[in-house]
């Protein structure tokens, strides 16, 4: 129980750097080079916003009771009756509301204003994922995906990624494309951030996954060793899996196997093997992996095809790769597993199949259509787009009056003379034209 | 006095810059400049995404020099810069009227 407490502890914090500064990082280097300081800004800002919200409501929204929906809100309100020993709990599931609120964020680079993500943000924990988190995560006997469907999903392929990746896509279609896409090459500027915002994710992972073990009958020492080694292998073994099958695609494809395909791949294995990690054997966790990464690096050209400028493929990574990972578990799925439910290529007919796919089918309606209230509210009252010439001279300066590499500012003592000559005139004038 | 203007292939120049050092050519201007020719440009698919990549990166010479060296130096580059496939580049000459050396003020050949 001691060893359990403690690694929640760093499991904890392991969740909580997936924010900041992992997703960031690879969100970051995938952005434009004047749009990097404000996708950063999306994730630290969303972790704040979130987390204290959390603590206010979202934990008694998730945890406060039964409901189909969610729990009674006021329930445990602050934390209300909540003794600090079960805080651990709390800050870990607080983790999961923050990084799934900043994964939406990637789609809407260089074009969505910053008061209005600041506003959209909490109103979409409140009335999308803490009900989300309490009808997958609570699992009492009224809960929706967990208690009434049955569906499985260990560590969020619904509550997290799926949720997150329909936000995403309903955001882009609302806030429209950016100027000049898709005629104008996007392309990443700095790969080697997303490289590494792409390790730290992975290493960051054990704790979302291997920490998302739960005892139904108060802690015993057998399920924590057996459980939380089958954790840690097959989310190790989908995400290696994943950057290959990834490559593959990519190669065969495109003539390339790229740094932003592997960087995506490792993503993708790690969003598939979510759900399905405490329910699977090692070769399922190979072919769940290998099968998200061809699939998600198909999936990432869909946007070209339909039209939606999901500037760094949350779409085409979270929601694919989260319905990838989900039903499959109706496939992969051993009774010996987390679950104790065979799947289909064990004998267990189509019935795990189709509970998998009705929490899919949930998840994707929930998330939408309330997704598509809040965005429409903020849409027709502040707005959601930048203004067109801050967004072309870049949103760093227009929101954050500042700029992710200031090369030639003449304190540096660097540069071009003729760059270092302009900037005393032309910076604050930038600057004070922002409205967002 | 001729101007020589060559738009060559990036991965050339060290070879002709050597080529024309070899041959006794004193200075140059040298810039890495973008554009395209018949060819123009190819196509790109990244992320899956095709992207028309209109411009192709060029390095260009400028050398001033005598009348007499003119066809010579000309001869080098085009023959240091061949590689046969499209994309080689262009090489073209000019009349150049005046020279002058900024430092001392000497005018024409012995300003070059």
């Amino acid at each position: 129980m001691d060893g359990y407490y403690a690694f929640m502890l760093v499991a904890t914090a392991f969740v909580l750097m997936m924010t900041v500064p992992a997703l960031a990082l690879f969100y970051g280097g995938m952005s434009r080079s004047k749009s990097v300081l404000n996708m950063m800004m999306m994730s630290y800002v969303a972790a704040a916003i979130v987390g204290i919200l959390y603590v206010a409501v979202g934990w008694s929204m998730g945890f406060g009771g039964d409901g189909t929906f969610f729990a009674n809100p006021f329930e445990l309100l602050w934390l209300d009756g909540v003794t600090t020993d079960a805080y651990i709990g709390v800050m870990f599931q607080m983790t999961f509301a923050i990084i799934t609120a900043a994964l939406i964020s990637g789609a809407v680079a260089d074009r969505l204003k910053f008061s209005a993500w600041v506003v959209f943000v909490p109103l979409w924990a409140l009335f999308v994922y803490f009900p989300m988190a309490h009808m997958v995560f609570s699992c009492t006997d009224d809960s929706l995906i967990c208690g009434r469907i049955g569906a499985q999903d260990y560590a969020g392929g619904t509550a997290v990624h799926i949720n997150a990746g329909i936000a995403a896509l309903v955001l882009v279609v609302l806030l429209g494309k950016r100027i000049g896409w898709p005629r104008e090459q996007m392309r990443p500027h700095n790969l080697t951030l997303t490289m590494l915002g792409a390790g730290l994710l992975w290493m960051g992972w054990y704790g979302f996954n291997v920490g998302s073990i739960v005892f139904g009958d108060g802690y015993n020492d057998e399920q924590f060793f057996a459980e939380t080694g089958r954790t840690f292998a097959t989310t190790t073994l989908a995400t290696m899996a994943a950057i290959l099958g990834w490559l593959v695609v990519e190669r065969l494809v495109h003539k390339k196997a790229t740094s932003l395909g592997a960087a995506s791949g490792i993503v993708a294995g790690l969003v598939a093997i979510t759900p399905a990690t405490g329910a699977v054997n090692l070769s399922g966790a190979v072919a769940i992996g290998a099968i998200a990464g061809a699939v998600c690096a198909w999936a990432v050209g869909l946007k070209y095809k339909l039209g939606y400028d999901d500037s760094l493929d949350v779409v085409g990574v979270h929601l694919v790769g989260g319905i990838i990972g989900t039903v499959l578990i109706g496939v992969f799925s051993t009774s010996d597993g987390a679950g104790g439910i065979d799947g289909l290529i064990y004998g267990g007919g189509f019935g795990p199949l189709a509970d998998q796919a009705l929490g899919v089918l949930v998840a994707v309606l929930y998330s939408g259509v309330i997704t598509t209230v809040i965005a429409l509210a903020i849409k027709y009252t502040m707005g959601l787009r930048l203004d067109e010439e801050d967004e072309v001279a870049g949103i760093d300066l227009a929101a954050h009056g500042e700029s992710a590499y200031d090369l030639h500012s003449g304190s540096s003592g660097g540069g071009s003379v003729l760059a270092a000559a302009t900037v005393p005139a032309s910076a604050p004038a930038k600057s004070e034209g922002a409205s967002a | 006095m001729k101007l020589v203007t060559a738009v060559i292939k990036p991965h050339k120049w060290e070879d002709v810059r050597e080529a024309l050092e070899t041959f006794g050519v004193a200075g140059m201007t040298v810039s890495e400049v973008s554009g395209y020719g018949r060819q123009k440009g190819h196509t790109e698919v990244y992320r899956g995404a095709e992207y028309d990549i209109a411009l192709v990166p060029k390095i260009r010479i400028e050398i001033v020099v005598d009348d007499a060296d003119s066809d010579d130096i000309v001869g080098i580059i085009v023959k240091t810069a061949q590689t046969g496939r499209i994309g080689d580049g262009k090489v073209w000459v000019s009349p150049v009227d005046t020279v002058v050396r900024v430092r001392t003020g000497e005018q024409d050949a012995s300003a070059l």
